[in-house]
C-alpha cells in the first residue's frame, strides 16, 4: 500500500529532476533555435542557455536560481486512502532543504518568508479522480519573471477570432524583454476568467511539439507562434529570431455573452514533471525524460 | 556586430563606465552586490532616515539577482545565481544610481529610459546576463563573503560576491544613453505590421 512517505518521497525527486533537466521537448526547440540563429548577440545567449543546460544536468544543480511557485495537479483513484496533500507538503518543504529549491513563498502582503515553500493555500493543488490504481502527481515549478506577464482578456463575443488573435500578440508585445524569451505561450480561450487563466497554464503541460487535436485550434496555435517570431524580440530581447519556442491553445465552452481568453508566459525554463505511484509505492518519473 | 571580449574590474571609475561600448562583450573581476527589489527599497528608506546602508555601493557592480545559495559548514556557496527581470526596478532604479553610484547594473531584460538617463548622467552601464543560465553565472562566483540584511529573505538580501571571469555580459545600455533595447524596439515597431499582416488583422 502506498504511504504518505512514499508520497513525500516522490515529490522529492519530482522536484529535484523537475528543476534541474527539462522536458525533452523544450530543450530540442532550444537547440533548433541556437541552429538557427546567425546573429552574434542572439547567439550568445542561445548559448549560454544550452551550456547551462548541459552543466545543470552535469552538477545535479538548479537549472534557474528562480525554482517558481510549486503548482501541483493530482490525480488520485477513487478508493486513495493515503493523504496525498500532506505528502505533497511535506515533500516541498524536504526539497527545499535538500535539493535546494529557493525558499521563494512569501505572504502576499507582509511578504514575510516562513523559508520553506509552505504556507497558506501554498503549494496550491489542483485535484482530478482518476480511473486507474495508481497516483499520478504533476508539478510545475513557475518562475515570477515570466508569470509577472501573463494576462487575462475578458473579451466580448463580437471581437471574435481577431480580437483573440489581437490579444495574445499584443501578450507578447508588451511581455517583450522581460519573460526570459525564447518563451512557451499557454492560451486558454473560453470558460469563464478563472477557467481561461488555468487552460492557459494547463496547455503548457502538453509538449510543445504536439498541436491541439481540434485542427481550426492548431492552425491557429501555428498562426500565432510564426506571427510572434516575426517580431524580432528575440532570446533576452536582445534582438534575434527566436521569440517564442511553442504556443498550445486549450478551449472550453463558455457563456454566450463572453470571450474570456487567457495568456500565461513561460520562460524558456519550461519546467514540469510528472511521476507515477504504483499500487506498491513505486514511483516512476515519467517527465522530464532521460537521466 | 564584432564582439570584442574584456575584463573589467570593480570597483569602477566613472571613466571605465563610461569606456565600454555598446554591444560589447565584457567579464567582471571582483566584488558584486546582489540587490533587487528589497535591497533597492530598503536603501532609499535608510537614506530618508539618514542611516548608513551596509555596504558601499560606489563604483560597484550591483546585480539583480535573488540567488540560491546553500550553507557548508561556515561559509555560503553560490548554487544558482541567474538575473532577475530588471524592469521591476524601473521606478526605484534612477534615483539608487543617483544616490548609491554604482558603476554597473548586471540584469536581464534593460530598464526604461528614466533609468537610461540616469545612468548617462552618472556615468553607470547595464550588463545583461542571460536569463535563467544560472548554473553558468554561479560558475564564475570564486566566493560568497559575505550577507547583510539576511532577514530580507535569502532571495533579497545583499550577497557580497566575490567574481572572477563572470559572465559573458553584454554592454545592453551604455553611459552615454544608447541601448540595444531601443535599438531592438525600434526593429520591433517595424516588424509590427509584418506579424498583424501574417494574423490577417488590418
Amino acid at each position: 500500500m502506498v504511504t504518505e512517505g512514499d508520497v513525500q518521497n516522490a515529490v522529492v525527486e519530482l522536484l529535484r529532476k523537475t528543476v534541474v533537466r527539462l522536458p525533452k521537448d523544450v530543450e530540442a526547440a532550444l537547440r533548433k533555435a541556437y541552429a538557427d540563429e546567425k546573429d552574434e548577440v542572439p547567439r550568445m545567449q542561445l548559448k549560454a542557455i544550452i551550456d547551462n543546460i548541459d552543466m545543470a544536468i552535469k552538477g545535479t544543480t538548479p537549472m534557474c536560481q528562480d525554482t517558481g511557485v510549486t503548482i501541483f495537479y493530482a490525480t488520485v483513484p477513487r478508493d486513495c486512502r493515503v493523504d496525498v496533500a500532506k505528502g505533497i507538503v511535506e515533500g516541498v518543504k524536504k526539497a527545499t532543504k535538500e535539493v535546494p529549491l529557493r525558499p521563494n513563498a512569501v505572504h502576499p502582503l507582509t511578504r514575510k518568508n516562513p523559508g520553506d515553500n509552505v504556507g497558506e493555500r501554498h503549494p496550491y493543488i489542483n485535484w482530478k479522480i482518476g480511473d486507474k490504481d495508481y497516483i499520478e502527481i504533476t508539478v510545475m515549478t513557475k518562475g515570477a519573471g515570466s508569470e509577472n506577464m501573463s494576462q487575462l482578456g475578458m473579451l466580448t463575443p463580437s471581437q471574435g477570432l481577431k480580437g483573440v488573435k489581437e490579444f495574445v500578440l499584443n501578450v507578447a508585445l508588451k511581455a517583450g524583454s522581460n519573460p526570459c524569451p525564447p518563451t512557451i505561450l499557454g492560451v486558454g480561450i473560453g470558460g469563464s476568467s478563472d477557467i481561461a487563466m488555468k487552460l492557459a497554464k494547463e496547455s503548457l503541460l502538453r509538449p510543445i511539439d504536439q498541436h491541439n487535436k481540434d485542427p481550426e485550434i492548431a492552425k491557429l496555435e501555428t498562426e500565432l507562434l510564426e506571427a510572434i517570431n516575426m517580431l524580432g524580440i528575440g532570446p533576452m530581447g536582445l534582438g534575434g529570431k527566436t521569440t517564442c519556442l511553442g504556443l498550445n491553445i486549450e478551449y472550453a465552452y463558455c457563456h454566450t455573452a463572453s470571450l474570456p481568453v487567457g495568456v500565461n508566459v513561460q520562460c524558456w525554463a519550461g519546467r514540469h514533471g510528472t511521476v507515477r505511484i504504483a499500487p506498491d509505492g513505486k514511483a516512476t518519473i515519467l517527465v522530464p525524460e532521460g537521466g | 556586430m564584432r564582439t570584442m571580449v574584456k575584463t573589467i574590474k570593480t570597483p569602477l571609475s566613472e571613466q571605465d563606465a563610461r569606456s565600454l561600448k555598446l554591444g560589447e562583450t565584457v567579464y567582471i573581476d571582483g566584488r558584486i552586490f546582489t540587490g533587487r527589489d528589497e535591497v533597492h527599497i530598503h536603501a532609499l528608506e535608510y537614506l530618508e532616515k539618514g542611516k548608513k546602508v551596509p555596504v558601499e555601493f560606489k563604483g560597484s557592480a550591483l546585480f539583480h539577482c535573488g540567488p540560491i545559495m546553500r550553507k557548508v559548514g561556515e561559509k555560503w556557496q553560490a548554487v544558482a545565481a541567474g538575473p532577475t527581470t530588471s524592469s521591476r526596478m524601473n521606478s526605484l532604479e534612477p534615483k539608487f544610481i543617483e544616490k548609491f553610484r554604482p558603476g554597473a547594473i548586471i540584469g536581464k531584460g534593460g530598464m526604461s529610459q528614466p533609468t537610461v538617463d540616469a545612468m548617462k548622467k552618472f556615468g553607470c552601464v547595464y550588463l545583461a546576463i542571460t536569463g535563467g543560465a544560472a548554473v553558468l553565472a554561479a560558475k564564475g562566483i570564486k566566493s560568497v563573503d559575505g550577507v547583510e540584511w539576511f532577514e530580507l529573505g535569502m532571495p533579497e538580501a545583499i550577497w557580497l560576491l566575490n567574481a572572477e571571469h563572470f559572465g559573458p555580459l553584454t554592454v545592453a545600455i551604455d553611459a552615454n544613453g544608447g541601448s540595444l533595447y531601443a535599438q531592438v524596439n525600434a526593429k520591433i515597431k517595424e516588424n509590427e505590421p509584418r506579424a498583424r499582416a501574417r494574423l490577417g488583422l488590418a
